[in-house]
């Protein structure tokens, strides 16, 4: 008899424990939101988005450059990483002599092992001055290296790894049969990715692409570090920026001296938070007809 | 007849939809080796695994009717599954050791059903892997993992495992089917063995094993019994056409 | 060599450069750091505190980031780990599909994509709200926060992968759904192990959601309920400095972190087959 009270007791406990962790998402939306609330009175959802003057000690918050910073640097990122890391997968996963695979799939691992921290250590010393000394001067500006360029590198090499795993997998659940058939038909290697492999994959590489975005959106170290931190629109990618999370990140000693501060700060997050929340749960939805998670073996 | 220790009544089952079992009616006779024949998807897998309710993990299943165990419906909310599934025990066709040494796998059932004592559990392990053959090979080695046994030797492992609890009956879901002849034989000669103590429900498709086996046969076909009898008359004198059908191979 | 084999070439040419431009990236992070580092790295760098005037140059080592990020990471995860078997078994109770063990593994893989600037800004309210003060206590809690869904669907994933049959074997010997349970844990160990040591890296690393939880002070730590050095921060707060002597210690303190996170990759490996023995196959 004790035995079905411990294990009533026990499956009630694991159930108040789900239930209670399965709600982390919402309580942190609503202490996101109920923080923000009082910018809200004093300005409204567009002017808080779209306007540029930052100016918290008049109680004047205008995101836009800090927005515009982000996307800046996001879809930087995402442009250098994104051929890379589709090329990369598809050379690890098709063409690749077992070997090569073995030697750098655990390097692959490595990258996305090593801490943001160090990223922004390896962008200071390694980018900044690549940028600065090297490749703006061939476009004839001079900058100190700070720049959306710099942080667009430095997050591309933090995103490649997700993409490059994820795409990896996705190549694996297509079955050895279909490389066959289309071998059998004539068609060189490259000609069956590109016609046959990509078109059964490419909502799951959206998928990974799509991770990796929201990734590169949340990113906060690595990119501080390197991105100049200048509260202006980028006009080119020699230019600063001062993405969202850095905004968070630098002014938090702030927070409390000013008022309504910390409700910014606390917006600025609840922006991050839907973005990011908005391309998970797309690229789950993308990635639910491949089944990668999930499978229970028979 | 012995009285039945099983005795099924209109026992249809549904899962997802789909009509697996068709108003069963049978007894299984206690203390012999019931048979249940019959071609490879016809439900027969499905009749056993209900009546230990390991049918209750699949996913989408609808029962009606009952099957009685001593008079009560093993269906009915208020039975105790762990206690049935003790009395009720079950060796599949590919043998399923759990994770641990030898010795814990058979120790395993009377550790849960609360017998802790080290040395009733020790001779316990020791009178059932005696039981099916396998004390002498593995007693230098009973902390080794169960799966580094060879496949004969896990199946009788399993039945040890199964035995450890002191059941009422086996169910044996095409027990031999994966192992090589040899073993094969060794666990027919240990089943007809233990009948005499034991209620033994065995499925098979393999008519040759059936006839060495049972005392008992039930043939099912389509998710129906077609005919169920002594296996005496059963095999020589068959009453419905399609069994006659089955006996001379003219399918399955 | 006509249209088809050309195009082979050609993008047989860009994968080799893209995988080369990758490679080439991990390798020049990995040595940035180590060159920078070891020549930074000495006994005194890492036994001793910073001394007076750190930040001014004066001496002392990094030995209060060490202790004080290994007492931090350690914690978050045993708290985690407490709070994550119990969930991750959870979601394995039953073998039917249930719509709401799927709405619980949504619900975390999303908590898993949050920034971890989100959490600490979170957690930073929180203490905002009743008065506390940044410790070496709130730092565990934000990083156990969110390590939390991430180590809870590596568990789960681990658990999927177990054969139902060995489920099938617990329940016909008359097992109740906690000792089923149990048993898939003895066959998910190895997994879950590996687990924990990733949620340690992943843990150590993070610099985000500790940067307004934690705080940061020259000493070793005292007590949990006040502030701690950690090495992320270090860097952080020392890398710009004009002063080389400081520069130096963010450089050591990286080098540091990046052995830490080697170690723990190189150890999940290591111990994961160690404990292969009574896993069935």
């Amino acid at each position: 008899m004790e035995r079905k009270i411990l294990d009533t007791l026990f499956t009630r406990v694991m159930f108040v424990l789900a239930f209670l962790i399965s709600l982390i998402t919402v309580v942190i939306a609503l202490i996101l939101v109920l923080k923000s609330l009082p910018l809200f009175q004093i300005s409204s959802i567009s002017e808080l988005l779209f306007t540029s003057i930052w100016q918290p000690a008049e109680g004047k918050f205008g995101f836009y450059p800090f927005i515009m910073g982000t996307i800046w640097v996001t879809l930087l990122s995402m442009a250098i990483a994104i051929p890379l890391a589709l090329l990369s997968s598809i050379y690890l996963a098709e063409y690749a002599p077992r070997h090569i695979r073995n030697a750098i799939k655990p390097l692959i691992d490595l990258l996305a092992g090593i801490p943001s921290i160090l990223f922004g250590l390896w962008g200071i010393l390694v980018i900044v001055p690549l940028v600065r000394n090297d490749i703006a001067p061939l476009y004839g500006i001079s900058t100190t290296g700070y720049c959306v360029l710099s942080g667009g590198i430095v997050l591309s090499f933090m995103v490649l790894p997700i993409i490059i795993s994820l795409s990896d997998e996705l190549f694996r659940t297509v079955p050895l049969s279909t490389r066959s058939a289309s071998f059998a038909m004539g068609a060189t290697k490259w000609q069956t990715v590109k016609y046959v492999l990509i078109r059964k994959i490419y909502p799951g590489l959206l998928a990974a692409i799509i991770l990796g975005f929201s990734r590169a959106f949340g990113e906060t170290m690595a990119v501080l570090m390197v991105v100049g931190n200048v509260a202006k629109v980028p006009s080119s990618v020699f230019d600063p920026a001062y993405p969202l999370p850095a905004l968070i990140a630098n002014n938090y000693g702030e927070m409390l001296s000013i008022p309504l501060y910390d409700s910014a700060l606390m917006f600025a997050a609840l922006i991050l938070f839907c973005i990011v929340v908005l391309f998970n749960i797309s690229a789950k939805m993308l990635l639910m007809r491949f089944q990668i998670e999930g499978v229970r073996h028979e | 007849m012995n009285a039945p220790y099983f005795d099924i009544r209109n026992f249809s089952m549904e899962i997802e939809g789909l009509k697996i079992l068709s108003e069963i009616n049978v007894k299984i006779p206690e203390n012999q080796i019931t048979v249940i024949i019959g071609p490879s998807g016809c439900g027969k897998s499905t009749l056993l695994n209900s009546m230990n309710r390991v049918i209750d993990l699949t996913d989408g299943i609808h029962i009606t009717g009952e099957i009685l165990l001593k008079n009560k419906n093993i269906f009915d909310p208020t039975v105790d599954v762990t206690e049935l599934r003790r009395k009720v025990g079950m060796i599949s066709q590919t043998p399923n050791p759990l994770p641990m040494s030898i010795f814990d796998n058979v120790a395993y059932g009377l550790k849960i059903h609360g017998i802790k004592d080290r040395s009733r559990v020790s001779s316990s392990v020791k009178q059932c892997l005696n039981t099916v053959g396998l004390w002498n090979e593995v007693r230098d080695r009973l902390d080794a993992p169960a799966s580094t046994l060879s496949l004969g030797q896990q199946q009788r492992l399993c039945i040890a495992r199964a035995l450890a609890v002191e059941p009422e009956a086996l169910l044996c879901d095409e027990t031999t089917s994966a192992l090589d002849p040899i073993s094969a034989h060794h666990i027919e000669s240990e089943l007809l063995s233990l009948k005499n103590k034991y209620t033994i429900v065995f499925v098979t498709h393999i008519l040759r094993q059936a006839k060495r086996l049972a005392d008992y046969v039930v043939f099912i076909y389509l998710g129906e019994v077609v005919e169920a009898g002594p296996a005496v008359t059963f095999f020589t004198s068959p009453k419905d056409p399609r069994t006659k059908a089955y006996l001379e191979g003219v399918f399955g | 060599m006509n249209k088809k084999d050309f195009e082979e070439q050609f993008f047989k040419v860009l994968m080799c450069v893209s995988v080369l431009i990758v490679l080439g990236g991990i390798l020049s992070i990995v040595f940035t750091v180590f060159i920078r580092g070891i020549s930074a790295i000495s006994l005194p760098m890492l036994l001793e505190t910073p001394h007076g005037g750190y930040y001014l140059g004066q001496g002392g080592g990094i030995l209060n980031a060490i202790v004080g990020s290994l007492l931090l990471a350690g914690g978050a995860i045993i708290i985690s780990f407490l709070l994550s078997l119990p969930v991750a078994m959870y979601l394995h109770l039953s073998t039917k599909r249930s719509r709401h063990t799927e709405y619980i593994r949504t619900s975390l893989d999303i908590a898993s994509g949050i920034p971890t600037i989100v959490y600490g800004a979170v957690v930073f309210t929180i203490m905002m709200v009743i008065g506390a003060r940044s410790s070496l206590f709130w730092g565990m809690i934000t990083v156990a926060l969110f390590i939390l869904p991430i180590m809870i669907r590596s568990i789960d994933e681990i658990m999927i992968h177990v054969p139902k049959k060995i489920i099938i074997a617990a329940f016909t010997l008359g097992s109740t759904r906690t000792e089923m349970l149990l048993v898939v844990l003895r066959q998910s160990l190895p997994g879950i192990l590996t687990a924990l040591l990733l949620a340690f890296g992943r843990g150590i690393g993070d610099a985000a959601s500790i940067l307004f939880t934690t705080g940061y002070t020259d000493s070793l730590p005292t007590s949990i309920f006040e502030p701690v050095a950690t090495l992320p921060l270090a860097i952080l707060f020392q890398i710009n400095s004009p002063y080389l002597v400081v520069q130096q210690r963010a450089y050591a303190a990286g080098l540091i972190l990046l052995v830490i996170v080697l170690l723990v990759s190189l150890l999940s490996r290591f111990l994961s087959q160690k404990f292969m023995k009574y896993v069935v196959k």
